[in-house]
C-alpha cells in the first residue's frame, strides 16, 4: 500500500516550505525516523524525517519548489517488509502473569488495518496489551503521536472572515500562518492586511538578506500573537550562584578542554528539571485549553549572525546529563547558525529559556512563544555585592526571569517555579 | 424658499409634525380623509388630530365605533370608491383584529383584479414599547407587516420624515401602514421645509468606516447614540435608517456593508423570524465575501414586553448592548 510524506509543519508559525534536496531517490528503502529532505523554511534549513518506512515511490516536488504545509512531496510503498503475519491465533495469553517478552509484535488483523490506514509502523509502537501485545488504543495513540501530516492537513482548513479571504486572494497572501485575531482564532481582515505588510517586507525565497525579513516577520506574527492572545505576567529573582560556579570549575579543572561545561548549561538544566515542579508552565495551549506536555523539550533561543532568533528544541532536557546538555546545546547552535536544523527540534519546544547573558543585561522580560505558556529568562551573571549569612559578601548571581501564561499558571505557581530553580542551583551536586 | 416653507422650518414635535401632515393633505386634496377612534374631539389617542375636527369638520374627521376590522374595512372601500382616507389604529396590537382586512383585501386587491383596482389608503399606527403601555400596546410588530406582499411599510423616525412622508404615501397606488414608535411624539426637530420625503430608500443618518448599524423608527435613536459611544472608542459607525421596512432598500444597505465589512441590525421587534433576520439573511445573500464578521443583531428579549420600568428597559434595545455586539463584531 502506498503512503504519503507530507510537507511537515516546523513549527505554529511555518506555513509554507521550499524542498531544497532528495536526499533519497526512488526506490530506495527508507525507515521511519531516516532523514529523507531538506526543507527550507522562513527561519532555517531543516532535515525532515520520514514517518513510514517502506520504499520511495515517487519525488513528486522538485528541489526549489515552494509548497504548502501539508502538500504531498512524495508516495512511498509500505508493503515492503510487513511485520511477521501474526499468528493465525495468538496464543492464550498465559495463566500466569506475563513475565517476558514476547518476540515480535503479536497484532490483531483489526490492530493491522488500522496501522495501515493511520501509517503507523507497527514495529515501533510500544504495546500495552496483555503480553506487551499491541492494541488499538496503542495504534491511535501512535498515530496522534506520529502525524504532523494529518494535523498538518487539517490545519489548512482554517477559520476566517469571508472579507478576509477575499482580501488575502486579492493581496496574494496565503491565509495559512496567518494568527486570527477574531473569535475562536478566525482570520479577520485587519489580520490580512498586516500580513500582507510583513510579506511586502519579505519576500518569501532565499538571500541572506531576504531570509532575514523573512524571519522579521514570522517573529512579527507570532510575537504580536502572543502579546494580543497570551496574558503574560512576569516574575524575577535574583539567583546566588557561587556553589553552582564552584561545582563547575570544580568539574571542568577535571577534563579536557574540549568537554569543559558553560554556566549556560547549568542553567538550561535547572530550568529544566524545575518544571517538575510545576508541570503547567510545560506544554501547549491550543487557544481554547492547556495541553500538558510530558516530556520536557527545552527550546533556547538562539540568535542568527544575520539577524533574527530561533529557538529549538534540546529534547528531554531534564533527563540529560549536564556534560550531555552541553554537548546538545553546542551542536544545537552549530547547526542553527548553519541553517541544519531537523523538523522535531524547531517543531516541539515545550518551554523556552532566553539567556542575553553575552550581551550583559541583568533582565529579561520574555514574550511567550506561541502556543508555549512559559518562557524562562537569565540575564548577565554577575559579582554582586549579596547578604551572606549576615554580612555583605559579594557573589556570582544571576536574575532569573519568568514570562508566563496566566490563562494556566497564576504568580503563585511561577514563583514556585523560580523557587524550584533557586534551589537546584544552590545544591548543584542535584544537577552535575 | 418660499416664507410659507421658512415659517415650517421652526422646530416642531414629531406629534405636530404629523398634524402638520395630515393638514396639509387634506388641504391640498379633497378626497383625504381621517377616521380612527377617538380621532375627534378627543384629538386621538397620542394627541395628532387635536383641532382638525374642529378645522375641517365631522365629515373629514370621523370618530369610529371600538371595531378595528370594521373601519379599516371602511377604509378599504373608501379607497376603492376613489377617496384617499387615513386610517390611524391606536396601536399595531390593535391592527390585528383588522389583519384580514389588510392582508386578505388591502394587500391582495390590485393583485386579484389584474391591476384594475387597489386600494390606496394610508393606515397609521403606532408601535413599541418604553412607556410603560405593558404587553397589549408595546410590541413591535412591524415587521409581521413588512412580510407582506402588495403593502409599503413606512417606519419615520425623524420629524422630517413624519412630516414628509404622508403626502407621498396618499399618492401611492398601493396601501401604505406607517408606523409611528411611541415613544417619539415627544421628540423634537425640524421638519426642514419637506411636505414630500421620501418613500423608497433608506438614509444614512450618520456615516462611519468601521461598521454598519442599520436601525429604524425607535431604534435609530438608540444607534445614534450607541454610534456617539463608539465613536469615543475609536470606532467608527455608519448608521442606516431604512425608513422603508418593505420594499427593503438593498442598495444602501449593501452598499455600506460593502465598505464597512461588518453589520449590526437594531430592532425593536423579536429576533426570532424578525426585521432583523430578513436584513441579516439578506447581507448574507448579498454581500458575503465583503463580511469580516458575523451580522450582528440586538433585538428586544422575546417574552410580552414587561409593564414594570426596569424590567421593560431591561427587554428593549438599549445603546450599551449595541455598543456590545458593535465590538464583538469590530473591535
Amino acid at each position: 500500500m502506498k503512503s504519503e510524506f507530507r510537507m511537515p509543519s516546523l513549527g505554529a508559525d511555518m506555513d509554507h516550505g521550499t524542498l531544497v534536496e532528495w536526499l533519497v531517490h526512488p526506490g530506495q528503502q527508507v525507515r521511519r525516523g531516516d532523514v529523507v529532505a531538506v526543507v527550507d523554511t522562513a527561519k532555517a534549513n531543516v532535515e525532515v524525517e520520514c514517518f513510514t518506512s517502506g520504499v520511495v515511490d515517487q519525488l513528486l516536488v522538485e528541489p526549489g519548489v515552494r509548497v504548502p504545509v501539508g502538500a504531498v512531496l512524495a508516495t512511498i510503498t509500505t508493503g515492503g517488509p510487513e511485520p511477521e503475519p501474526a499468528p493465525a491465533a495468538p496464543r492464550p495469553a498465559p495463566a500466569t502473569p506475563a513475565t517476558g517478552a514476547v518476540p515480535s509484535p503479536v497484532t490483531s488483523p483489526l490492530v493491522r488495518r488500522l496501522a495501515d490506514a493511520a501509517h503507523v509502523d507497527l514495529g515501533t509502537v510500544h504495546g500495552t496489551g496483555p503480553g506487551g501485545r499491541v492494541t488499538h488504543a496503542d495504534v491511535r495513540a501512535a498515530a496522534s503521536e506520529t502525524a504532523p501530516t494529518s494535523a498538518a492537513v487539517a490545519a489548512v482548513r482554517i477559520r476566517s472572515s469571508p472579507h478576509a479571504r477575499k482580501l488575502a486572494q486579492e493581496l496574494g497572501v496565503p491565509l495559512t500562518g496567518i494568527a486570527g485575531s477574531g473569535p475562536g482564532g478566525a482570520v479577520r481582515a485587519a489580520d490580512v492586511t498586516a500580513a500582507a505588510a510583513a510579506f511586502a517586507a519579505a519576500p518569501a525565497r532565499a538571500g541572506t538578506a531576504d531570509r532575514t525579513m523573512a524571519i522579521r516577520a514570522q517573529i512579527a506574527t507570532s510575537m504580536a500573537r502572543a502579546k494580543r492572545e497570551i496574558p503574560h505576567y512576569y516574575l524575577t529573582e535574583t539567583l546566588d550562584l557561587e556553589a553552582a560556579l564552584r561545582r563547575l570549575r570544580e568539574h571542568n579543572r577535571t577534563v579536557p578542554v574540549a568537554e569543559r561545561i558553560l554556566p549556560a548549561a547549568l542553567l538550561l538544566k535547572a530550568a529544566a528539571m524545575a518544571v517538575a515542579t510545576v508541570p503547567d508552565l510545560n506544554g501547549f495551549h491550543t487557544g481554547t485549553a492547556f495541553h500538558r506536555s510530558a516530556a520536557v523539550h527545552l527550546g533556547v533561543a538562539i540568535s542568527l549572525r544575520e539577524g533574527g532568533l530561533v529557538a529549538p528544541a534540546i529534547h528531554d532536557a531534564d533527563k540529560l546529563t549536564v556534560p550531555d546538555l552541553m554537548a546538545a546545546l553546542k551542536d544545537l547552535v552549530a547547526r542553527t547558525r548553519a541553517g541544519r536544523l531537523r523538523a522535531a527540534e524547531l517543531a516541539d519546544p515545550t518551554i523556552t529559556v532566553s539567556s542575553l547573558g553575552e550581551q550583559g543585561v541583568d533582565t529579561i522580560h520574555g514574550v511567550i512563544y506561541p502556543p508555549q505558556v512559559a518562557l524562562v529568562g537569565f540575564g548577565t551573571i554577575r559579582d554582586r555585592p549579596c547578604a551572606v549569612a549576615g554580612l555583605l559578601g559579594v557573589h556570582p548571581t544571576v536574575t532569573a526571569s519568568l514570562a508566563a501564561d496566566h490563562r494556566v499558571t497564576d504568580g503563585i505557581s511561577g514563583a514556585r517555579y523560580l523557587l524550584a530553580v533557586e534551589r537546584l542551583l544552590s545544591h548543584p551536586e542535584k544537577l552535575l | 424658499m418660499t416664507a410659507a416653507t421658512a415659517t415650517a422650518q421652526a422646530e416642531l414635535t414629531y406629534r405636530e409634525a404629523v398634524r402638520e401632515a395630515i393638514r396639509d393633505a387634506m388641504r391640498r386634496d379633497e378626497r383625504v380623509f381621517l377616521m380612527g377612534e377617538d380621532v375627534g374631539p378627543y384629538g386621538g389617542a397620542f394627541g395628532v388630530s387635536l383641532g382638525l375636527l374642529e378645522e375641517f369638520g365631522a365629515d373629514r374627521i370621523r370618530d369610529t365605533p371600538l371595531s378595528e376590522s370594521a373601519f379599516v374595512g371602511a377604509g378599504i372601500g373608501a379607497a376603492m370608491g376613489g377617496m384617499r382616507p387615513i386610517v390611524e389604529i391606536m396601536t399595531v396590537n390593535f391592527s390585528l383584529l383588522a389583519l384580514d382586512q389588510i392582508l386578505n383585501n388591502a394587500a391582495t386587491l390590485l393583485h386579484m383584479s389584474g391591476g384594475q383596482f387597489g386600494a390606496p389608503l394610508v393606515i397609521r399606527m403606532t408601535t413599541g414599547g418604553g412607556r410603560q403601555l405593558a404587553a397589549q400596546h408595546s410590541h413591535s410588530l412591524e415587521g409581521w407587516y413588512a412580510h407582506i406582499p402588495g403593502l409599503r411599510i413606512l417606519a419615520p423616525a425623524t420629524v422630517a420624515d413624519a412630516r414628509g412622508m404622508l403626502w407621498p404615501a396618499l399618492r401611492c397606488p398601493d396601501p401604505v401602514l406607517i408606523f409611528e414608535h411611541g415613544s417619539l411624539y415627544n421628540a423634537t426637530g425640524s421638519p426642514a421645509g419637506h411636505d414630500s420625503a421620501d418613500i423608497t430608500t433608506a438614509a444614512i443618518r450618520r456615516t462611519g468606516s468601521d461598521v454598519t448599524i442599520v436601525a429604524y423608527g425607535g431604534t435609530l435613536g438608540t444607534a445614534l447614540n450607541a454610534a456617539d459611544r463608539l465613536a469615543e472608542q475609536s470606532i467608527s459607525a455608519d448608521v442606516i435608517d431604512l425608513r422603508v421596512l418593505r420594499p427593503l432598500d438593498d442598495a444602501t444597505i449593501m452598499e455600506s456593508v460593502r465598505r464597512t465589512h461588518r453589520a449590526v441590525v437594531v430592532d425593536e421587534g423579536w429576533r426570532s423570524g424578525s426585521l432583523s433576520a430578513e436584513i441579516a439573511a439578506r447581507i448574507t445573500e448579498q454581500a458575503f465575501y465583503d463580511l469580516d464578521a458575523p451580522v450582528g443583531r440586538v433585538c428586544s428579549a422575546e417574552v410580552p414586553m414587561p409593564y414594570a420600568a426596569h424590567l421593560e428597559q431591561a427587554a428593549l434595545p438599549q445603546p450599551g448592548a449595541v455598543v456590545d455586539a458593535v465590538r464583538a463584531v469590530a473591535a
